[in-house]
């Protein structure tokens, strides 16, 4: 009998202290901080409170989105609509207040937006198994081609006195309703991602699909989930921006999937799948909101801005790399 | 009319080899292998699975190096190390799955990477069109050289490949498997074609798990037995019971730790099971406690037929009994929720999730049981992978370690002990024992038959001989998408089992 023969193998070699330490997200952290005191020194506007809570709206939106997306891109997956959809439902809740519907059914309508279009989304992915990137570029064109098409050159402009309350709200002092969203969403995502099996399942998605699949997880049915999950995120984050301009004209939130995906690339989730943490993507959504909101400061223009963002995250994601090559 | 030796027929072999010994990390491929082909004849190389035919194809391609021995062309010493340098040789092979490139026409795979050029360097198109014609109507291929790749049969691929090996001017050509996918109807012209290169005078090296094809097109033979070079001589010696005692013919140096078994109730029923293109009405039943075993040649549907029990791949007929349950798989998730579980034979595509570590990939289908409401226990988790992975011996640094560190047979390890941690019914274990070293060959045999002691019902797909035989109560031998035969007790013998898959009555 070979039973209990084998030696004892211990169950961790670095503590789980120590790993952190050396992590991804340490160094954000060291980034994010050293541009907090290089804000703080260059403008004496920087650590005003109420400057810093009007900044916080450089990424609220985008980061609630990231969340959904690093899951989604932990698995292998991407999904380059999320600013179309976020366009179709601010489209639907324009509509809906136009013609006179209240705050709550202005919420169903923009979160159910968002569910339906994951919804498409994941089902031409997982049940037909086509490739996210295509899928979602070609809905990126519809669900806004769809906003165009109702709106043409006009926009809403006429939404209910409350539901100014999501993007202009404040829930304490300078803590606005936003941040209080994008809080609770990190909370949820990162227990959802690290704590339970649907997050296991996800990382073994991204490692290796097809031993996941012969490990016998649903694997078609994690990834519609998650596409899912990205749609809703898109609803609550369309609430959030057409509450805050009180406005929806077609062109709202263009460029959002880039910027999400930036944030969770600089966030230390690989592109190619299968690792990356909610922390680090928190982190990099507030070093993205400290980046544009110093720059802002010092009234540096846009179109430098985004070089400089640019340059910001291919120079963080080739750090590592040229690191690991140089020691050899 | 086939003649037995062409016209061209020669004495001295064009190409030898000699005391050929290729090593991989755990595996001895071969051990001092000799082989010897003769201009204008057909010499079949034959041998079982893992007999070291492969590897010697990939030596003559200049794939790979062999660790000591020499080749020898028109009996000079030469070194292949690079597939150009063994195509200047004038070697060339058409492979199993052969590597051509559906995109481009046909004459540019005729001559992609030595194509005929301009005098500025750039590729003569029209030249090259013109001698991919001629290449392909001295082979008696109508094709059109101008035809995209994709647009043609496999036959028609196949012509295509075997022109590209003549247009290097090829004077020994190699064909591994050539008519795997063809019809009778393409056999019977790649047998034409044969003839027509050995008229040519080219010296052909013939692979095939056929017999009746050998004995039709094949002059002379050579048989290689676990990497060892076996006998070698003339077809027309020889009879076909004469090739199969020389290819499974061997001293019993392993020691199969086979216990009598308690066989039990049925654990397993499948009927009628069949599928579009890979198996045919498949029929059997397993018991509790039983090893049943599953020998064929590569390619006759026995890994299909498992991955479907697994719920991998959706039978279009059939259905299987469970214990008292009656039904069809449509998922894995089914399959091992009913108690089947399957290890795959392709470990690093299918088996280990490398990149998460060794605890997480046991737990992987446990986690129903490990966590609390949906949410991770990681205690439970290490104690559930320290239990299964102390019982198969595992070797490893720790239990968070990277299981694509490990090595293959430790990896085994780790997927065996992911099933067994979810208490399965039935296990398959499909070639459990490839590719890895033989410490961890023994310590999974041992624990097959202690989990068969315990009551488990297991089904072993293998291809060595040996282990079928030695680890099996009853075996079913599986030709070409069907059950061939089955055998238990006496009938046990490694030439039944070889005459059945190979279809010698």
């Amino acid at each position: 009998m070979t039973t209990a023969t084998g030696r004892q193998i211990p169950d961790r070699l670095t503590s789980p202290l120590s790993r952190a330490l050396k992590s991804w997200e340490a160094l954000l952290l060291v980034v994010a901080v050293a541009i907090f005191i290089a804000n703080s020194l260059a403008s004496p506007y920087f650590l005003d409170p109420w400057n810093l809570s009007d900044a916080s709206f450089n990424f609220t939106e985008k980061a609630m989105i990231a969340f959904a997306m690093a899951m989604l891109i932990i698995a292998g997956e991407i999904d380059l609509s999320v600013g179309s959809i976020i366009a179709l439902a601010s489209t639907v809740m324009g509509a809906a207040a136009a013609a006179g519907m209240g705050t709550p059914a202005l919420v169903v309508l923009g979160l159910g937006t968002g569910l339906v279009c994951g919804a498409f989304n994941g089902l031409l992915v997982a049940r037909f198994g086509l490739p996210s990137i295509v899928v979602t570029i070609g809905t990126m064109s519809l669900f806004r081609g769809i906003s165009y098409i109702a709106l043409g050159d006009g926009a809403y402009t006429t939404y209910p006195d409350s539901f100014a309350w999501f993007g202009q709200g404040y829930v304490w002092w300078v803590i606005t309703v936003e941040l209080v969203i994008f809080a609770l969403a990190a909370l949820a995502f990162g227990i959802l991602l690290h704590r339970t099996n649907f997050g296991r399942m996800v990382y073994a998605i991204g490692n290796n699909a097809t031993a996941a699949r012969f490990s016998g997880i649903r694997v078609e049915k994690i990834r519609f989930i998650l596409f899912l999950l990205t749609g809703l995120m898109s609803g609550i984050a369309s609430i959030c921006l057409t509450s805050r301009l009180g406005s929806t004209r077609p062109s709202i939130a263009s460029g959002f999937e880039l910027e999400v995906v930036t944030i969770v690339v600089l966030g230390g989730v690989s592109i190619l799948g299968g690792s990356g943490s909610i922390a680090g993507v928190v982190l990099a959504a507030l070093v993205m909101g400290l980046v544009t909101f110093g720059l802002g400061l010092l009234n540096v223009p846009g179109i430098v801005m985004s070089i400089i963002m640019g340059l910001l995250l291919i120079s963080v994601i080739a750090l590592p790399r040229l690191w690991t090559m140089l020691r050899k | 009319m086939l003649a037995r030796t062409g016209a061209a027929g020669g004495t001295e072999p064009v190409l030898s080899l000699r005391g050929i010994v290729k090593t991989f990390p755990g595996v001895r491929a071969l051990g001092g292998v000799q082989l010897d082909l003769y201009p204008g004849q057909v010499t079949a190389l034959v041998g079982e699975n893992g007999a070291g035919k492969s590897t010697i194809v990939k030596i003559l391609t200049g794939i790979y190096q062999p660790d000591e021995g020499q080749i020898l062309v028109d009996g000079a010493p030469v070194h292949f190390p690079t597939a150009q340098a063994a195509g200047h040789s004038g070697v060339t092979a058409i492979h199993q799955e052969t590597v051509l490139f559906d995109e481009l026409t046909v004459a540019e795979n005729i001559f992609i990477g030595h194509a005929p050029r301009t005098r500025f360097g750039l590729i003569d198109r029209k030249a090259m069109r013109d001698r991919a014609g001629a290449i392909l109507r001295s082979i008696g291929a109508d094709l059109n050289p101008m035809v995209r790749l994709k647009d043609l049969s496999i036959a028609s691929r196949h012509l295509v490949a075997i022109a590209r090996a003549l247009s290097i001017d090829a004077r020994v050509v190699i064909m591994d498997e050539p008519t795997a996918a063809l019809s009778h109807k393409e056999i019977a012209e790649l047998y034409e074609l044969v003839e027509k290169l050995k008229s040519q005078g080219k010296a052909i090296l013939f692979i095939s798990h056929k017999f009746d094809e050998i004995f039709r097109i094949a002059d002379r033979w050579t048989v290689f037995r676990d990497g060892q070079f076996v006998g070698e001589g003339l077809m027309a010696d020889v009879k076909e019971a004469e090739l199969v005692r020389l290819m499974v013919g061997r001293s019993v140096d392993q020691i199969y730790p086979k216990r009598p078994a308690q066989i039990g109730a049925p654990a397993l029923t499948v009927v009628g099971y069949c599928h579009p293109t890979e198996f045919e009405n498949i029929n059997f039943t397993l018991h509790q406690g039983e090893i049943l075993g599953f020998y064929g040649l590569v390619g006759a549907g026995r890994s299909e037929v498992m991955q479907s029990l697994f719920g991998i791949t959706r039978p279009s007929r059939g259905a299987c009994r469970i214990g008292d349950d009656v039904r069809v798989i449509r998922s894995t998730a089914q399959a091992v929720h009913a108690g089947i579980v399957y290890v795959p034979e392709d470990r690093g595509k299918q088996g280990a999730v490398k990149g998460l570590p060794i605890f997480q990939n046991v737990t992987l289908p446990s986690l129903a049981r490990t966590s609390r409401a949906g949410f991770l226990r990681l205690a439970e988790e290490f104690s559930l992978a320290r239990d299964y992975t102390q019982r198969l011996d595992l070797r490893a640094a720790s239990l968070d370690q990277d299981v694509g560190l490990l090595s293959g047979g430790n990896q085994q390890k780790v997927v065996i002990a992911k099933w067994l941690a979810t208490k399965p019914r039935v296990i398959i274990l499909d070639e459990p024992t490839k590719g890895i070293d033989i410490g961890s060959k023994a310590a999974v045999h041992d624990f097959m038959s202690e989990l068969a002691g315990q009551g488990l019902a297991v089904i072993m797909v293998s291809s060595e001989i040996p282990e079928v035989l030695g680890m099996s109560d009853r075996v079913i031998v599986m030709r070409e998408g069907r059950i061939a035969a089955e055998y238990t007790g006496d009938e046990m013998t490694p030439e039944n089992l070889v005459r059945a898959a190979v279809g010698i009555n």
